[in-house]
């Protein structure tokens, strides 16, 4: 059997290289969005929510194990939604002259 | 046919795509919303993924848990009035942090039920937990400071830095002991000391560095994420968290360099607090004393002017004055007057933040320009109206050696025919700092609130009907 590779090894790589592309893509942004921007990168961070999700829909967890997940899952949401919609208010007030 | 976790995998591939297009929009505000709708869509993709995996059987819990979220979250997104969105970021930072502490919390009581415990994952899930409960005490303190729930003058006291060195030591060997033990009391010693490691590191920092605190804790966040990620081997958390932590660390380092100061000096220094030596040049020009002048005064320069240039700063935001603003610059253009906005990096409580103050007053955004854009045009402009910055125009920054802010690039404010500072009072800048253009002679202050002084300026124009 061949020599397998450690899974944290490749999440390094993904990771590494994620670093790479948020690199260059936010030195584009422009200085007027930048508050967006925050808005934006809060909004995405969200996605913790995922994890929440894994630790809140086990049945076979404890209640205390999935009521963590619980305000894991509330919290990240207000996340996702407020920044959204948050950015979204934002971003249709740029408006070039008319 | 079964949702299997290379569909699942294939799925989050997509959305990282769309996370990634939707940053990507920001590059220009024409392209801004549908890059928002991308990440949006991204984030509707990676949840389904998600339900539809066989690790997730209950819905209970999640549907509660996202309704709650949804209901909260939209409320406050459509109430916040934009001069508080720093606080709202500091607050939404705060849930990112605490809900990365609750995720690890969780999928090491799960993983311990299930007997599935190494210490390589203990020692993923001790990493996300520190750095979520350092973003979450962290963003409490900022959101305090910028609420004015706490003071925001830098705390400091003797030892401080020792005593943050020894916190951090004493929370790496836990969690070192925690890796190798899998005990849950030393998981909770590990929490508990980030929690006042998250304190004590921002509370020696002043609020004339907010900005970078909200870049910083922003990347935090974005780490905690990553974090996170590798304790659950999910590649798309791992990828969102390091796009976040990126553009956190980035903008950290603009803010910083439009301050002229490291990194190190803004979360070690405790800006903020005593202003310049006795026979500094700010000091010299105090007895020269301060013009002031009557609202009609600055309104006869203007309407004649070729070119209005105005520095809006916090105190507008305080003020509310930016639609108060955009009338002036409509009754401006009215005579013929070319008016245009002076944005330093650092104006306002976090990056960007005056951009979206003077887009909700409906200024087009092609009238506002970045420092290094309308630094050239100063000199060529009659009329330049400060309304509410301070720092961010002081020439001490240039000519003071001895001033702390000097080497900060500033707006060249002083260099127009004529300047004058909407003020409240002779109170320093948030750097605590004299500023020297008060004493320039083509500078007048006009005192009072900024919103009623610039609306005694649109009744004069009203009223003297060219």
């Amino acid at each position: 059997m061949p020599e397998a590779l450690d899974p944290s090894i490749i999440a390094l790589y993904i990771f590494v290289l994620a670093c790479f592309i948020g690199y260059w893509v936010v030195w584009g942004v422009t200085p007027s969005l930048h508050t967006p921007l925050v808005a934006l990168t809060n909004a995405i961070s969200g996605i913790v929510l995922v994890g929440a999700l894994l630790v809140a829909g086990d049945p076979h967890a404890g209640i205390l194990i999935q009521f963590i997940g619980f305000l894991a899952v509330l919290l990240a949401s207000i996340n996702v939604f407020g920044g959204f919609l948050v950015t979204h208010r934002m971003l249709s007030m740029f408006k070039k002259k008319k | 046919m079964e949702f299997t976790v290379n569909h699942q995998a294939l799925a989050y591939l997509v959305s990282a795509i769309l996370f990634i297009l939707g940053l990507k929009g920001l590059t220009h505000p024409s392209t801004a919303r549908r890059g928002n709708f991308y990440a949006m869509f991204g984030m509707l993709i990676a949840i389904a993924a998600t339900l539809l995996s066989r690790n997730v059987q209950s819905y209970g819990f999640i549907i509660a848990g996202i309704a709650g979220g949804a209901v909260i979250g939209t409320i406050v997104a459509l109430r916040i009035q934009m001069t508080a969105m720093p606080q709202l970021v500091a607050a939404l930072h705060s849930f990112v942090g605490l809900a990365a502490v609750l995720v690890g919390v969780g999928t090491f009581l799960h993983k311990q039920e299930a007997g599935l415990l190494n210490a390589v994952l203990m020692g993923e899930i001790s990493a996300g937990v520190v750095i979520g409960a350092i973003t979450f005490t962290g963003s409490i303190i900022a959101f305090g400071k910028l609420q004015g729930l706490l003071s925001g003058a830098p705390v400091k006291f003797v030892g401080q830095h020792q005593l943050n060195a020894v916190i951090a030591l004493a929370t790496v060997a836990l969690a070192v002991y925690f890796a190798l033990t899998g005990s849950l009391l030393s998981l909770m010693a590990v929490t508990l000391l980030a929690l006042t490691l998250g304190i004590t590191l921002i509370i020696p920092i002043g609020g004339a560095d907010m900005p970078v605190i909200i870049s910083m804790l922003n990347s935090y966040s974005g780490w905690a994420a990553a974090a996170t990620g590798f304790t659950l081997h999910n590649d798309l958390l791992i990828i969102v968290g390091a796009l976040v932590g990126c553009s956190g660390a980035i903008l950290s380092f603009i803010m910083c360099k439009a301050m002229n100061r490291s990194i190190i000096n803004v979360v070690f220094g405790g800006f903020g607090s005593d202003s310049g030596t006795g026979d500094s040049a700010g000091a010299q020009a105090a007895h020269k004393g301060v013009k002031s002048a009557a609202v009609e005064d600055a309104v006869y320069w203007m309407e004649d002017a070729n070119r209005v240039i105005i520095v809006p700063g916090y105190g507008m935001a305080v003020a509310q004055a930016q639609h108060s603003l955009k009338e002036l610059m409509e009754l401006l253009e009215a005579r013929g007057v070319e008016v245009k906005f002076a944005i330093h990096p650092v104006a306002g409580r976090m990056p960007g933040h005056m951009n979206v103050l003077l887009a909700e007053a409906d200024i087009p955004y092609d009238r506002v320009l970045e420092m290094d854009e309308i630094n050239p045009e100063f000199p060529s402009t009659d009329v330049v109206l400060v309304v509410g910055a301070n720092d961010v125009v002081n020439p001490a920054a240039k000519e003071d050696k001895t001033s702390p802010i000097y080497g900060m690039p500033i707006l060249e404010a002083g260099r127009a025919r004529q300047i004058y500072f909407l003020k409240r009072s002779m109170r320093p800048g948030y750097s605590g700092v004299d500023n020297l253009l008060f004493y320039q002679d083509n500078t007048s202050l006009v005192f009072g609130d900024a919103k009623d002084t610039i609306d005694g300026m649109n009744a004069a124009l009203k009223g003297s009907g060219h």
